[in-house]
C-alpha cells in the first residue's frame, strides 16, 4: 500500500475513532439521543392512532423517526462540524496536519454513520418491541443495499454541506436549525412523501433521504400500495446518481472553499 | 427589586440580539416563518393523508391550538437552559456576568423572555397561517379572551419556573447537557397531550399527564379557542375538570413551580461555586 493511501485511511480511522468510543463512553449521550427520540416519535404514533390512521402507518413513523438521527446527525456533525472544530482551535490543526481534508471528512462520516445506527437500531426495536410494529423481511437483500446506497448519497451531502459551512459563522448553527423541520416535512419523514405531489416530492429527492425512505418504507411495508413515490429499482439509480454527485462535488467544493478560506482569512476566524 | 428588574431587563434585550442580530432582518423573518409552518405541515399533511378531509373540523383545530401553544415549550424550556450553556461554554461570559451587580436567577428568567419574543412571533404566525390559510373553525369573537389571557399568564409563568429549574440543572451539567432543553420539551410533547388528546395514552401514563401543569394549560387554552363543549368533547379524560378548577390546578401548580426552582437554583448555584462550574468548560 502506497504512503499516501495508508495516510488516507489512517486519517480516516484516527477521525472515525472519537466518534465511535466518545459516544458510547459518554452514557448519558446515548440516553439523550436514543430514549428521548423515541418519545418525540411515540407522539407522532399517537397522533395517527388518534385519527384512526391503518397500523402500517404507525411502522412509517418509527422508520420516519430513525432516520431522523441520520438526518441531525449530518446537519450537526458533519455540516456543521468544521465550524464547530473551528471554534473549538482543531480546524488549523486539521489544515496543518499532513494528511487529506477529504479524508478526514470521510472519517467524520464513518464515525457519525456507525454512532447514529445504534441510536437507530434501538428506536427502531423499540417501536418493534412498544408499539408491535410488523415489518416486512422478504427484500432484506434490497433493503441493505438501498439503506447503504442512501448514506452514502446523504453523507456525500454532508461532506458537500460541510464546505460551505467553511465559510460561515454564527449563522452555521441557525442554518442547521432551519434546515430540520422543513426537512422532516419536504422528505416525508413522517407521511409518505407522494402525499406531497409529484414535483414536490421530485425536488425534495435532492436530499437523498427522501427517496431512501420512501425506497425502505416500500419493501419493509409491501402489502401497502399507498407509500411508493417511484419504483424501489428507479430510486435506487437515482440515489447511486446522488452519491457521486454529492462526493465528487464535495471534493471540488471543499477544495475551492478551502482555498477561499485561506484568502479570506476564515479558517481562524472566530466571530461566535 | 431595581437590580432584579435591570438585570431581567438587560437579559431580555441580549438575549434578543444574540437570537436575531446573526443575519438580516429579512433572512430572520423568513427564518422565523419557515420553521414553525413547516413544522405544523407536517401534522396538517399527516392528518391529510389519513382523513383525507379539510382541515375545519374542531378536532384539526384542537390538534393545531395545542402545536401551535407548544412552541413557547419549546422556546423558554430551551431558552434558559441554553443561555447556561451559551454564557458559560460557547461566550465563556458566564463567570463575568457572575461578577458583575446582577441578580443571575433574573438574568436567566431575562433570556428566557428573550425566547418568548421569538416563540410569540412563531405563534402569532403559526396561528395566523391557521386562520387565514387553513381555514381554522375559531371565530375570534366567540373567543373567552379572559380567560385565554389568565391561561397564558400561568401558563408562561408556569413554563418560565420550570425552565429555571432546567437552567439550574444545566449548571451541574458537562458536555451533553446542550440537548437537556429539547429532550424534556420532546418528552413532554408526548406526555401533555400537545396533538392528540391524552385518552389516547396508555392508561398508566395518564398520572403523568395529571402531575404536569402543561396538560392543564393546553386544555385550558383550547377551552377559551375553542369553547369548552368542543374541547370537553374531544378529550373526555379532563372533562371532569371544570374551567375554573383548569385555572386552579395551574395556579397552584405555577406556584409550587416557583418556590421548587427557587430553591433548587439557590442550591444549584451554590454547588457550581463549590464545585468551580460557573466557568466549566467541557465542549468548545
Amino acid at each position: 500500500m502506497s504512503g499516501s493511501v495508508e495516510l488516507f485511511l489512517r486519517t480516516i480511522i484516527a477521525r472515525a475513532y472519537p466518534r465511535v468510543i466518545g459516544a458510547n463512553r459518554e452514557r448519558s449521550w446515548v440516553f439523550f439521543e436514543t430514549f428521548l427520540p423515541l418519545l418525540a416519535t411515540a407522539s407522532y404514533v399517537f397522533f395517527y392512532r388518534a385519527i384512526g390512521a391503518p397500523e402500517d402507518y404507525i411502522g412509517l413513523v418509527i422508520i420516519g423517526g430513525a432516520m431522523t438521527a441520520y438526518w441531525l446527525n449530518v446537519l450537526w456533525s458533519m455540516s456543521a462540524q468544521l465550524y464547530w472544530d473551528k471554534d473549538a482551535g482543531n480546524l488549523t490543526l486539521y489544515i496543518a496536519a499532513p494528511t487529506s481534508l477529504m479524508a478526514i471528512l470521510l472519517g467524520m462520516a464513518a464515525g457519525g454513520l456507525v454512532q447514529t445506527t445504534t441510536r437507530a437500531i434501538v428506536i427502531v426495536t423499540a417501536g418493534w418491541l412498544l408499539f408491535g410494529v410488523q415489518f416486512s423481511l422478504t427484500y432484506w437483500g434490497l433493503l441493505m443495499l438501498t439503506f447503504f446506497v442512501t448514506m452514502a448519497a446523504l453523507y456525500g451531502m454532508g461532506m458537500l454541506f460541510a464546505s460551505v459551512y467553511l465559510l460561515w459563522g454564527r449563522e452555521a448553527w441557525h442554518i442547521s436549525n432551519l434546515l430540520q423541520e422543513p426537512i422532516f416535512l419536504a422528505s416525508g419523514f413522517y407521511f409518505p412523501v407522494k402525499a406531497l405531489g409529484f414535483w414536490v416530492a421530485a425536488a425534495a429527492s435532492l436530499v437523498p433521504l427522501t427517496l431512501g425512505l420512501d425506497a425502505m418504507r416500500q419493501l419493509l411495508f409491501p402489502d401497502n400500495p399507498t407509500f411508493g413515490f417511484l419504483s424501489v429499482q428507479v430510486e435506487i439509480w437515482i440515489l447511486v446518481g446522488l452519491a457521486v454527485v454529492f462526493i465528487v462535488s464535495s471534493k471540488f467544493a471543499l477544495d475551492y472553499m478551502e482555498k477561499r478560506a485561506r484568502q479570506e482569512g476564515r479558517l481562524t476566524e472566530r466571530r461566535r | 427589586m431595581k437590580e432584579a428588574w435591570r438585570s431581567f431587563r438587560m437579559a431580555t434585550w441580549l438575549g434578543w440580539q444574540i437570537e436575531s442580530n446573526w443575519t438580516d432582518p429579512f433572512l430572520f423573518l423568513v427564518y422565523s416563518i419557515i420553521k414553525p409552518v413547516a413544522s405544523v405541515m407536517i401534522l396538517v399533511i399527516m392528518y391529510w393523508v389519513i382523513t383525507q378531509t379539510d382541515t375545519s373540523s374542531a378536532y384539526f383545530a384542537y390538534m393545531y391550538v395545542g402545536n401551535a401553544a407548544y412552541i413557547y415549550v419549546g422556546s423558554i424550556l430551551v431558552g434558559v437552559s441554553w443561555a447556561v450553556i451559551d454564557d458559560r461554554e460557547h461566550y465563556q461570559t458566564l463567570k463575568y456576568i457572575y461578577l458583575s451587580p446582577i441578580k443571575l436567577y433574573y438574568y436567566l428568567l431575562g433570556r428566557g423572555m428573550a425566547r418568548f419574543l421569538t416563540g410569540t412571533l412563531s405563534v402569532v404566525i403559526t396561528m395566523g397561517f391557521g386562520l387565514l390559510v387553513l381555514k381554522l373553525p375559531i371565530t375570534l369573537s366567540e373567543v373567552n379572551w379572559p380567560y385565554l389571557a389568565a391561561s397564558m399568564v400561568l401558563g408562561l409563568a408556569s413554563l418560565a419556573l420550570l425552565g429555571l429549574l432546567l437552567g439550574a440543572a444545566t449548571l451541574q451539567m458537562a458536555r451533553h447537557y446542550w440537548s437537556v432543553g429539547e429532550s424534556v420539551a420532546a418528552a413532554l410533547y408526548l406526555v401533555c397531550g400537545a396533538i392528540f388528546p391524552i385518552d389516547v395514552l396508555p392508561t398508566w401514563m395518564l398520572p403523568i399527564c395529571y402531575a404536569l401543569p402543561l396538560t392543564y394549560w393546553l386544555e385550558s387554552l383550547r377551552r377559551a379557542v375553542l369553547g369548552s363543549d368542543v374541547s370537553k368533547g374531544i378529550s373526555p379524560a379532563l372533562a371532569s375538570f371544570s374551567d375554573s378548577q383548569l385555572l386552579l390546578i395551574l395556579l397552584g401548580s405555577t406556584l409550587i413551580s416557583g418556590i421548587l426552582s427557587l430553591f433548587f437554583y439557590r442550591w444549584s448555584e451554590h454547588r457550581a461555586r463549590e464545585k468551580g462550574l460557573l466557568d466549566m468548560t467541557t465542549q468548545y
